[in-house]
């Protein structure tokens, strides 16, 4: 392992495997109708446009940046709503740890309401919660940010639909391939089978892998509770010789 | 029974949402004071090298009406075909290239516009030239998973035609869905998610 974590990654990712993601088109989720290509997408194989990726430095990040209670507080002033830390690992399919990635959270506040101006729930704004935060994981792939529960919020998707309360994460791996969007959602939630954006998901495993569960262990006694959220990147194949022989 | 493979499953993809912009682009979602500027504003920094475009277009849906809640991130070579990234094996791209760029569609009529350069070739693993292109990555409300293209240049006909990708398209007549024309302004490229026209989008 040493000799092969010296040596910058470069080898091709392994194909993604469409049984754990959502299709294209998920007619119960009704905004995937009109936005849903009808062709197959055509596979490519990847490339170095697809290999390479950006990559962001820890001088990036303020001091708040993960701090979502106090990164948008005036002085002295911090967010309404349950105070949970959020934590986890990142690795991608081969349980490497994945250093140096860039994950970026937005949420609603702890009533369902975005602070975003095509947002109308009725729910009022947190004078002290702006929803965004991001944190750059640490060399064994581990981040950690600290913000309030938000809470469930009414969509127009059906006459009486609600989400479920979640967190959106947004994570660069290292390879332009890996890019991923996806959801948290927090253990217990009864929302969650109900969910028709959840359950554009096709496999339910895979639907429990985004669910986090309470970590006691990981509470601060006194003052948040812990929730674990651990995330998979596609893999790559490491040496030269592999890359060769996906080439051909 | 066989052994079992350890390897772990992916984390599932689910959309972006309708509010993206506030966890990606919070400046530009109106939330101020948080980071001191949007990630990916810039593509190029002055002095970069190479030939210095704008590229702009709209993503369209299958009624052919513009998505005014999209997000773009782009992905490019510079002039030397080299990235600006550490899984870079080939040399050191230029600095003043990041190669990468975050462009929220405007949210009044949906347009989008970004400045970079004209990127060189990069090889494909079968050791040819691939033709000068951006790839872009489009998330939105209503897309479950982000979807990835390839922008080419029409002014790039030769290396189009002997492009390794573009070569293999069996129906070769949704090619020009990945092509950017040029107009006064620069280059124009839209991307229709579905319907008539319909992007070509990749499996990478
Ligand atoms: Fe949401």
């Amino acid at each position: 392992m040493a000799a092969d974590d010296s040596r910058p990654e470069s080898g091709a990712f392994f194909a993604r495997d469409s049984t754990v993601h959502p299709p294209a088109l998920t007619p119960s989720y009704k905004t995937s109708v009109a936005r849903s290509p009808k062709h197959a997408k055509l596979s490519l194989g990847t490339t170095l446009s697809e290999m390479t990726g950006p990559v962001f430095g820890h001088d990036l990040l303020g001091d708040l940046d993960n701090d979502l209670i106090l990164n948008f507080a005036a002085p002295g002033e911090s967010a309404i709503g349950p105070r949970i830390v959020v934590h986890g690992r990142l690795l991608d399919e081969r349980r490497r740890p994945v250093p140096g990635a860039l994950i970026e959270v937005w949420q609603a506040n702890a009533g369902g309401r975005y602070r975003h101006r095509k947002e109308s729930y009725l729910a009022p704004l947190d004078p002290n919660f702006g929803g965004c935060g991001r944190v750059i994981t640490d060399d064994e792939g581990h981040y950690c940010f600290r913000t309030i529960q938000p809470g469930p919020y009414p969509w127009p998707n059906g006459p009486n639909e609600w989400r479920p309360a979640h967190i959106h994460f947004s994570i660069f791996g290292h390879g332009f391939a890996q890019r991923l969007i996806t959801q948290m959602y927090f253990e217990g939630d009864p929302l969650i089978p109900r969910c028709p954006i959840v359950r554009t998901i096709p496999d339910e495993a895979a639907i429990r892998r985004l669910i986090a569960p309470l970590d006691m262990n990981h509470t601060i006694p006194m003052d948040a509770r812990a929730y674990k959220f651990d995330i998979v990147l596609r893999g790559r194949r490491s040496t030269l010789f592999e890359n060769r022989l996906e080439g051909n | 029974m066989v052994q079992r493979l350890d390897d772990l499953k992916e984390t599932s993809s689910q959309t972006a949402g309708p509010y993206v912009h506030i966890g990606l682009t919070p400046n530009f979602a109106g939330i101020s004071g948080v980071y001191a500027e949007d990630l990916g504003k810039r593509v190029i920094e002055d002095g970069v090298k190479g030939e210095r475009i704008v590229v702009s277009g709209k993503v369209m849906d299958g009624t052919g009406t513009p998505l005014k809640d999209a997000l773009i991130e782009i992905w490019q070579a510079d002039a030397d075909g080299l990235y600006n990234s550490p899984s870079e094996t080939r040399g050191r791209a230029d600095p003043k290239c990041s190669g990468w760029g975050r462009i929220p569609v405007d949210m009044a009529d949906g347009s989008f516009s970004f400045e970079t350069i004209k990127p060189g070739r990069v090889p494909h693993p079968t050791g040819k030239d691939q033709a000068p292109h951006i790839t872009f990555w489009i998330v939105a409300r209503g897309i479950n998973i982000g979807l990835q293209t390839r922008m080419y240049f029409s002014d790039e006909e030769a290396a189009n035609k002997e492009d390794p990708i573009l070569s293999r398209i069996e129906h070769q007549n949704r090619v020009p869905t990945l092509i950017a024309e040029q107009d006064r302004a620069g280059y124009r490229f839209d991307i229709r998610i579905q319907g008539h026209k319909e992007t070509i989008f990749f499996d990478i």
